[in-house]
């Protein structure tokens, strides 16, 4: 499904991604570890298409399409969700009308009319009580004022709405107490299926206690140091990160 | 000199200006000359109208219907209104002059009146003579005294003591010509203590000439009198608009006064608020959405006279292409005015490289117990909140509109009437896309 090949980026003049290479096919859950600055954020940035990001090198195939080469909403509407590690907050536009808009550009790009109203706010009441929202936050601007964990909640709840083929997860874990972790990752468990996909990227063990990856890859300094199976999370849980960086 | 062929023309036709028109709007003309021949127009020299000389727009062939003759028009017919399910009490002024009709106007409170200058000057001549031109001080400024001057008739708003209101009241001014035109209005509102009522009014211009407006409008607040102005302009790109609002308020009276430019010209609106009784309150709301080479200058001047008064002021620009939007916000809070509370917020949008923005606060404060605050910030759209938006599928213009018509919401909230607050979301939205050429639902333009 996903095929990244020798991808190098750089933001501002400097290199942070240094030949990475994965392969994500249908149905697995990937999960992205290693220490702050190893360049986790921004492999996730690059494969949604972040502007201030520059590839230098290499390729990122989806669904053998050259990711590349598709502006950000493309790679949306082609199934690919980034879950924000900070998302924005919007002052002025309405979480209604934000994901009324998002779900009929999905629909145009597949030649589908656009939702009518009832589906519509039904969709948006059977994804809300799916991830146990406040009904008063999706009547408000998006993400404006929103804590800290409820912002985590609500790029769940939208990626429950336009239901992606692979969905990345930039530190969704970080920020939510042990009660909003358990809501979430049961969400995204609940949104597995064969067809699709999940990168999971995290600092943490905690999140893959709920949610259990096929694979796990470290990475340090813009490339991957080890890739293994789920044993290696509990491995890092103990150890750290630094025995691996020798 | 500009200013000779209409010095010229007043004074040669001076005789049909006071015959088309009644004494106690003539006994203020001479006054006005006068000081129209001393001060002129406001050119580019003045520092309040560095960015926008006013002048210019006289430097034309304009016609004035001084011999008031008809105007071929019945706007309720050809008229319908931009913001339906708005029932409203509707008045039409077309040019300069107020829009008689058999329409039996109902609803209103027994008491108020809503209608045309001239009938309220012979109806209540002791009141207008108390209020008409006691407000609009023309002396530093030649486009009141020329207002002054020429101004036929217009519309006057009266509420009496207690009175309440509850349906709003309208006012569209049609502009109407085959030639170029000037033409000089004049609005009066009066809210006696304890009085609260709502007055919205629209600029439609329904000919593609080149008019030149002026428009002079006083509002005189009584004591916990409640008055909102609302103004919608939707004008040609042909049109030119000075409109000079003055306010003259009592104690615990509440004023607020909102212009939406969602279509124009050039167009120069001035604000000078006097806070003459404690406890008054002042909302000042502004919103401009410019393209081509669309001008809108809004200059506010804020006069804090009593203590414990409050003003709040929001002026906020959206600029593409090659438009220019100007700001002056002066705040004067006197020497007695203690406890004032005045915050000026100005944010502008700039969306194409040729757009311009001129923005200048001004606070003069001789109290020394007050907290006054004004905030500026011009910029683009932000690129985090872009990115977000495209991350979610919605393509670079469509999310460059819902951050752009997001941008102009909290001037929209500071309306009190849902049904026009819900309809300008989305005559902006609209606009935005460039589908409100002129008017979105006129006949004419049809």
């Amino acid at each position: 499904m996903l095929s990244i090949k020798k991808l190098h980026a750089r933001v501002e003049g400097k290199e942070i991604l240094k030949g990475i290479d994965i392969e994500v096919k249908a149905g697995e859950i990937h999960a992205l570890m290693g220490p702050n600055g190893s360049g986790k954020s921004t492999l996730a940035s690059v494969l949604a298409g972040n502007p201030k990001f520059e590839v230098t090198r290499g390729s990122i195939t989806f669904q053998n399409k050259d990711v590349l080469d598709m502006e950000p909403e493309d790679r949306a509407r082609e199934g690919i969700f980034l879950s924000f590690q900070y998302p924005i907050e919007i002052p002025g536009v309405s979480m209604t009308n934000f994901m009324r808009a998002a779900v009929n550009e999905q629909r145009k790009y597949k030649g589908m009319e656009p939702i009518a109203a009832g589906d519509f706010l039904k969709l948006m009441r059977d994804k809300r009580e799916l991830l146990g929202m406040d009904k008063q936050l999706v009547s408000r601007s998006v993400n404006e004022g929103f804590s800290g964990g409820e912002k985590k909640r609500n790029e769940i709840f939208q990626m429950a709405m336009l239901n992606p083929k692979l969905a990345i997860l930039d530190e969704t874990d970080s920020g939510l107490d042990i009660d909003a972790l358990r809501i979430v990752a049961a969400g995204v468990n609940k949104l597995r299926t064969t067809e699709n996909a999940t990168i999971i990227i995290t600092h943490y063990q905690r999140l893959l206690q709920y949610i259990e990856p096929d694979f796990v890859h470290v990475l340090h300094d813009g490339k991957i140091v080890r890739s293994a199976g789920p044993e290696l999370a509990h491995e890092l849980e103990e150890k750290g990160y630094d025995w691996l960086a020798e | 000199m500009i200013e000779q062929q209409y010095i010229d023309l007043f004074q040669q036709y001076r005789a049909e200006i006071d015959n088309n028109s009644i004494e106690t709007l003539n006994v203020q003309r001479d006054a006005a000359f006068e000081t129209f021949k001393n001060i002129g127009f406001p050119t580019s020299k003045i520092e309040e109208y560095k960015h926008s000389d006013v002048s210019h727009a006289f430097d034309a062939e304009l016609g004035l219907n001084i011999r008031n003759l008809p105007i071929p028009v019945n706007p309720y017919d050809t008229f319908k209104c931009d913001v339906p399910n708005l029932d409203t009490n509707l008045h039409f002024l077309v040019n300069d002059r107020y829009y008689k009709n058999d329409y039996q106007v109902k609803g209103l409170p027994e008491g108020v009146y809503a209608g045309g200058m001239q009938d309220f000057a012979k109806q209540y001549p002791e009141i207008f003579k108390e209020h008409y031109g006691q407000s609009a001080d023309y002396s530093d400024n030649g486009v009141v005294a020329f207002n002054t001057m020429f101004a036929p008739d217009g519309f006057v708003l009266y509420v009496p003591k207690n009175v309440v209101v509850d349906k709003p009241i309208q006012l569209v001014n049609i502009l109407r010509g085959g030639v170029p035109l000037n033409v000089n209005r004049r609005l009066l509102i009066i809210g006696e203590d304890g009085a609260k009522v709502k007055l919205l009014v629209c600029d439609h211009a329904l000919d593609d000439v080149h008019f030149v407006v002026t428009q002079v409008t006083e509002i005189f607040a009584g004591e916990e009198s409640d008055i909102d102005f609302y103004e919608l302009e939707e004008n040609s790109i042909k049109v030119t608009r000075l409109s000079s609002l003055f306010t003259a308020q009592k104690g615990k009276s509440h004023v607020i006064a909102s212009n939406i430019a969602l279509h124009n010209g050039y167009t120069r609106n001035n604000y000078r608020f006097r806070m003459l009784g404690e406890y008054a309150q002042a909302t000042i709301g502004g919103l401009a959405i410019g393209d081509k080479n669309q001008h809108v200058d809004n200059y506010a001047f804020l006069d804090h006279v009593m203590p414990n008064c409050t003003s709040n002021e929001l002026f906020k620009y959206v600029l593409q292409e090659q438009s220019t939007g100007v700001f002056c916000g002066k705040i004067l809070v006197e020497k007695d005015a203690q406890k004032t509370l005045a915050y000026q917020t100005n944010r502008n949008l700039l969306a194409s490289p040729d757009a311009r923005m001129y923005a200048k606060p001004q606070l003069e404060i001789y109290a020394d117990d007050v907290k006054c605050s004004h905030g500026l910030t011009t910029g683009h759209l932000d690129e985090e909140a872009m990115f977000y938006l495209q991350a979610r599928g919605i393509p670079q213009e469509e999310a460059q509109m819902l951050l752009m018509v997001a941008f102009t919401k909290d001037v929209l909230d500071l309306i009190n009437i849902d049904s026009l607050k819900e309809r300008l979301e989305f005559l902006i939205d609209k606009r935005f896309r460039g589908e409100l050429m002129r008017c979105g639902n006129c006949a004419v333009c049809k």
